[in-house]
């Protein structure tokens, strides 16, 4: 229980996927500009990150490492989350249209996010069970979460209000406030748990 | 050696796979989609604008094709986009009229006076929140863009503290409308030159105290109108576009000058000379009148 509780606060705080870990800037920067959008992002990615982590650790644990083939994860992992991340959109697409009107237009944006591939290695790097491997990838998402709602917020607030040099608007403004929102998350890397 | 073999089959095989259960997945999880829907979209300007009210093109695509929305319901591809659309489908079109936005006031940074100095944030929404605006007038246009901003067509500018529309490139999509604090922008029939400069509905004292360009509601264009066509609404003019005849009447009556086209200074000195006239005219015609009866008066002597 303690191990799963100190992963998740780990994963939403400590080791934010994109304030501490860089993983996944891409939609970080691309999705930021509304907060509804943030929101919906972020939703889709704690989803897929979820899955993901249940079904790469599967994939691991029951064929790549029984046949000795560990070095071929990455490339594995890729094809599996695709796929993945595709069957997702085709099932929602039937079953769930209210869902998919929330999250849809994300899902193919998440296909290739770094931060899905970096769960699923993560997972196997730090020998997580599959409680914990899940946990991980749903909490990690959440810390994503986290990160780009608050950043889409500082964003909607600096472009009704802010009145900086040209050069500076836009995707300029955007690294340098999202530099300072790093260097606040580098405060919770003095947090140790247990 | 094994390894390498080993790593190509396992690839392999999970590839083969993933394709089979993608492929019978898309088989089984199939969405009917009309096909209509498409074709519709691609009449569409595709701007995702939602000026239609419906979520971007594709959801008025989706409605059109249902039969929820006509075939105009574009704002933006306006007649063009819907006689596309209305071939697509094999149905006729209903015209419809071309709308433009309109700012209601015209309160500019000579006629409107300021309560305060404003120097918050560049943006009406900032301004509304510190007292409700610096100008005197709780009604007029702050002149800060929100409306610039959000028109994705440029075609909304602050010329001298007041939001001003570019007609040929608005495309009355609303989203000026929606943005605007104040509730003072409007689509109005692009054809027809008759608009109101003005959204104040407070009373006359208070309008003529806070600015030179307001409505007094005095209600002279009410009574002018010959078709029923404008009425006062809480101390403010409303049209109605269906009956107005364009006669301009209201225009000219209006003692503020507040109602396009006859509100610019130009127009205003001919609209003085046609009532000077009109007035010598009628003094004359008076003196005349006054010399015919006093002429029959001596003749019946």
């Amino acid at each position: 229980m303690t191990s799963i509780l100190s992963i998740s606060l780990g994963a939403i705080l400590i080791n934010n996927f994109i304030m501490s870990q860089f993983l996944g800037c891409c939609p970080f920067f691309g999705v930021s500009k509304k907060i509804d959008t943030a929101v919906g992002m972020g939703m889709a990615v704690t989803f897929v990150m979820g899955l993901a982590s249940a079904v790469t650790w599967l994939i691991n644990t029951f064929v790549l490492v029984p046949l000795g083939l560990g070095f071929m994860q990455t490339v594995a992992f890729i094809l599996v989350i695709a796929t993945l991340v595709q069957f997702v959109e085709m099932f929602m697409m039937k079953s769930l249209p209210s869902l998919y009107q929330a999250l849809g237009v994300f899902l193919p944006l998440i296909t290739t996010n770094c931060a899905v591939l970096g769960v699923s290695l993560q997972n196997i790097q730090n020998g997580y069970n599959f409680i914990e491997a899940v946990v991980y990838g749903i909490t990690g998402g959440l810390g994503f979460t986290l990160a780009i709602v608050l950043f889409a917020s500082i964003r909607e607030r600096l472009d009704a209000s802010a009145e900086c040099p040209k050069c500076f608007e836009g995707v300029p403004l955007a690294l340098i406030s999202a530099s300072l929102m790093a260097m606040a998350f580098l405060g919770f890397s003095g947090m140790k748990i247990w | 050696m094994n390894t390498i073999i080993f790593a190509v089959l396992v690839l392999g095989v999970m590839g083969l796979l993933f394709g089979l259960i993608l492929a019978f997945a898309s088989k089984i999880f199939a969405v009917e989609v009309d096909e209509r829907i498409p074709a519709v979209q691609e009449c569409l300007p595709g701007a995702n604008c939602g000026g239609c009210g419906y979520p971007g093109c594709n959801g008025l695509a989706t409605a059109i094709v249902e039969g929820k929305a006509p075939v105009n319901g574009c704002p933006v591809g306006g007649a063009a986009s819907a006689e596309k659309i209305a071939k697509v489908l094999g149905v006729e079109v209903t015209e419809s009229e071309k709308m433009v936005a309109h700012v209601n006031c015209s309160g500019d940074c000579d006629t409107a006076k300021n309560r305060a100095n404003y120097e918050g944030i560049e943006d009406c929404l900032g301004a509304i929140r510190v007292a409700n605006g610096y100008k005197e007038c709780a009604f007029a246009c702050l002149g800060l863009g929100t409306c610039e901003k959000a028109c994705p067509f440029g075609a909304i500018h602050v010329v001298n503290g007041v939001a001003k529309v570019d007609e040929d490139k608005c495309t009355a999509c609303s989203k000026c409308v929606a943005a605007c604090p104040k509730h003072i922008i409007s689509l109005v029939p692009a054809a027809n030159p008759i608009r109101i400069d003005c959204s104040s509905k407070a009373k006359g004292k208070e309008v003529m105290d806070a600015c030179s360009a307001g409505c007094i509601g005095c209600g002279l264009c009410e009574k002018t109108c010959k078709f029923d066509a404008i009425h006062m609404e809480g101390n403010l003019p409303v049209i109605d576009y269906d009956k107005c005849k364009k006669c301009q009447m209201c225009a000219k009556a209006c003692p503020r000058h507040i109602i396009e086209p006859w509100n610019t200074p130009e127009k205003v000195k001919e609209l003085q000379e046609i009532k000077a006239k009109q007035a010598a005219a009628k003094k004359a015609a008076a003196e005349k009148a006054a010399a015919a009866k006093a002429a029959a008066e001596k003749a019946e002597k």
